[in-house]
């Protein structure tokens, strides 16, 4: 298709262009060879135009908290999008150019609502991968089916958001905090710890986590002491970490995201507590071990999927990462971003620049093949990804349990406080 | 049970004790000499404890010195950083708008606030994320009547304290306190005395502001970590506190300081769930302002600050 109407635009900023001061060209004549310049510019325009009918670009909305306490991560997914769509268009077998709209939903569900309807409502962008924050993906999804647009989750790792619904748009590359948690409990109970006490974030998020650790604990047969919600933004943990060490658990069980993490591991040395640290998917990040430094040592915490290192194709994301010097790293979740915007490209490869057919191709999507490993969209959308990593922190990195020194008992959990 | 904690929520109430007052007293400060409420203050102590870092970590590549020495080297980069940081705040943002109504002069010192933090968390390397802050102080255990307390609690406690009986013989007993006093009255009058009026008005910025810095110094200090949002809370509960000993009185200020935190410690105590102490104090403070709507120590015009 020619589009004669796109190419008036362009002509239209050329000549803005010709007009701005910094392209003024002070000597004689210079206005005549800018109109032939400009004559054969906007010719060129329209060869470029039609020759390339089915190279135009088509968008791909990605939405994630680009700003604010868990910024680290949303900028690693946008990052990690960015990646798919070059190269995607350096591979000249591909029929469509592809373009990023990257939103920033700042982790709140209010602007996350916001956004997604800005993305969902403009019908150039036809698909998302959309979301780390839970709370804010259990509120979007609405709009997306109410837009009918195909989305991805990349990172949230609520059950309701695919489970909550029937909506064919919404599909999720990450696992559930289920599986999180069943896995957590299951193998902290067999490393022999009896009690807890559960520190969660009252977002839903970390109620998510909170019900289902104990579920599962309950069921492997730990016991839990006390439970207490925090705010997402407190910076204050004395009073229940004072709480807590009278309880005197075995292990303090945080569910939530990095920032809190940080500050209840820092303080919990404070108060001298030598109770075990383990956390979940939301503070596997290079901020959380950078903030809580050397007392991040023996933390533990656990994610679906493998490692990207690991990986057949991680190797090639992880290098193919570095070569684009992006200014910061793809964390955690850069790879389901990553695998989820390559899932969102095929489709569009396979069906064309219409959402409908995108929203049924995902829908029978099965062993797809990405840096992920595996993806099998299940009737609710859900990639059921049956691995679940453990990890835990040694030397200032997060290790995979297996191949660290703590399951080999060189060193032991039990040695927090070394006072 | 409770009672075998009962050090550890006392320690930590002073130590929240004294960051509340110092911050207080600068809004105090403010209030007193110009009748302005600069809301950026919080901020301003968060931007404190950042500059006490960054002097931290560029001192730690280039020399070895003592770590006491480390510790007065950071905390005074903090408190000239901040104290030159406010005077130009009053300069050229709170002077020029004298004239105009207070509710202008609150909205500039909020949306600078804004500025502040935002700019810390886009500039600052990483900014967005919690950063560590360097254990500087000794944490080993003394006991005192046989509780168990922390040296570097103990030392945060004091500092805190030293700094604000320091201000507060500032302005009672010095040439320059008095010129504070004297243009806290009435500004007019002390100008036909001969008190240079925008001179006193920047330094009792600088001095406030240079108070504030202090105190995210301690609070990073207490915490071992500070992030770009710590100063939001922090402001509303000292202008809070500020308020409720009674607005333009230091004295107040830290008795303020000191009630909140007492409040939320009995919060903590009290309740079955801590997260309710934030609820329980601010609850108490409003019933006090019901009760005495000028503050505790009522304002009286013939001796302010």
């Amino acid at each position: 298709m020619c589009n004669f109407g796109s190419i008036d635009n362009k002509a239209r900023s050329a000549y803005a262009d010709r007009d701005s001061p910094v392209k003024m060209t002070p000597f004689v004549g210079g206005e005549n060879m800018l109109n032939r310049g400009f004559l054969i510019f906007s010719f060129c325009l329209l060869v470029v135009g039609c020759s390339s009918e089915d190279g135009s670009a088509v968008k791909i909305g990605f939405i994630g908290p680009l700003t604010g306490g868990v910024s680290a991560n949303g900028i690693g997914g946008r990052n990690s999008v960015d990646l798919a769509i070059k190269l995607a268009n350096a591979d000249v077998t591909k029929q469509y150019k592809y373009q990023l709209v990257a939103l920033d939903d700042e982790c709140k569900p209010n602007i996350g609502i916001q956004v997604a309807t800005k993305a969902a409502a403009d019908s150039s962008i036809l698909g998302a991968v959309a979301h780390y924050c839970s709370a804010v993906a259990v509120g979007t999804v609405d709009v997306f089916h109410k837009f009918a647009m195909p989305m991805i989750v990349w990172g949230a790792v609520l059950p309701k958001i695919t489970y909550g619904n029937d909506y064919p748009e919404v599909h999720r590359v990450n696992g559930t905090m289920i599986n999180q948690n069943d896995v957590a409990a299951k193998f902290m109970v067999d490393l022999g710890y009896k009690t807890w006490a559960i520190i969660h974030d009252t977002t839903d998020y970390g109620k998510g986590h909170d019900k289902y650790f104990t579920e599962s604990l309950e069921k492997y047969g730990g016991i839990v002491l006390g439970r207490f919600g925090v705010t997402a933004d407190q910076q204050d943990f004395n009073a229940e970490l004072t709480k807590i060490k009278a309880l005197e658990p075995d292990v303090i069980y945080f569910g939530g995201i990095t920032p809190i993490g940080v500050r209840v591991r820092t303080q919990m040395d404070r108060l001298n507590i030598p109770a075990i640290f383990q956390g979940t998917s939301g503070i596997i990040s290079d901020a959380y071990i950078e903030g809580a430094g050397t007392l991040a040592e023996g933390t533990l915490a656990f994610r679906e999927g493998d490692s990207a290192e690991r990986l057949p194709g991680g190797k090639m994301f992880l290098a193919e990462y570095d070569r684009n010097n992006y200014s910061s790293p793809p964390e955690a979740y850069g790879p389901f971003a990553f695998a989820a915007a390559n899932l969102l490209i095929d489709a569009i490869e396979s069906e064309g620049p219409d959402r409908k057919k995108i929203t049924s191709y995902l829908n029978k999507v099965r062993n797809y093949n990405s840096v992920i490993g595996k993806i099998t969209f299940d009737e609710n959308g859900q990639n059921m990804v049956p691995l679940i990593t453990r990890f835990v922190v040694q030397d200032g990195k997060w290790k995979i349990w297996e191949m660290s020194e703590y399951a080999d008992n060189i060193r032991s959990l039990n040695r927090q406080n070394p006072k | 049970m409770l009672l075998g904690s009962l050090d550890q929520y006392l320690i930590n109430g002073l130590v929240l004790g004294v960051i509340y007052a110092m911050v207080a007293v600068g809004f105090t400060l403010f209030f007193g000499v110009l009748n302005v409420i600069k809301f950026s203050h919080g901020d301003v102590l968060m931007a404190g404890a950042f500059a006490a870092l960054i002097a931290y970590i560029s001192l730690q590549n280039f020399v070895s010195i003592s770590i006491w020495m480390m510790v007065v080297i950071t905390t005074t980069f903090a408190f000239a950083a901040m104290a030159l940081f406010g005077a130009i705040v009053a300069r050229f943002l709170v002077l020029p708008l004298r004239g105009a109504p207070p509710l202008n002069t609150l909205l500039i010192t909020l949306m600078l606030g804004l500025a502040v933090r935002e700019a810390v968390r886009l500039f600052y390397p990483n900014g967005s994320n919690p950063k560590p802050f360097p254990k500087l102080l000794p944490d080993t255990d003394i006991f005192i009547f046989g509780l168990e307390i922390r040296h570097d609690s103990l030392i945060i406690i004091f500092g805190g304290l030293a700094a604000i009986c320091f201000l507060h013989l500032l302005i009672k007993k010095t040439r320059l306190g008095l010129s504070i006093q004297a243009v806290a009255q009435d500004s007019e009058t002390a100008r036909l005395m001969g008190i240079n009026f925008q001179k006193i008005v920047l330094g009792t910025f600088a001095l406030g502001s240079g108070l504030a810095a202090l105190a995210g110094v301690l609070n990073g200090l207490y915490y071992n970590e500070i992030n770009f949002s710590m100063g939001l809370l922090l402001g509303v509960v000292g202008f809070s506190s500020a308020v409720v000993g009674g607005l333009g009185s230091i004295l107040g200020a830290i008795i303020g300081g000191f009630l909140f935190a007492l409040l939320q410690t009995i919060g903590a105590i009290w309740f079955e769930v801590p997260a309710y102490k934030d609820v329980f104090a601010f609850v108490v403070i409003i019933a006090v302002m019901a009760w005495r709507p000028t503050g505790l120590l009522a304002e009286t015009k013939s001796d302010r600050v």
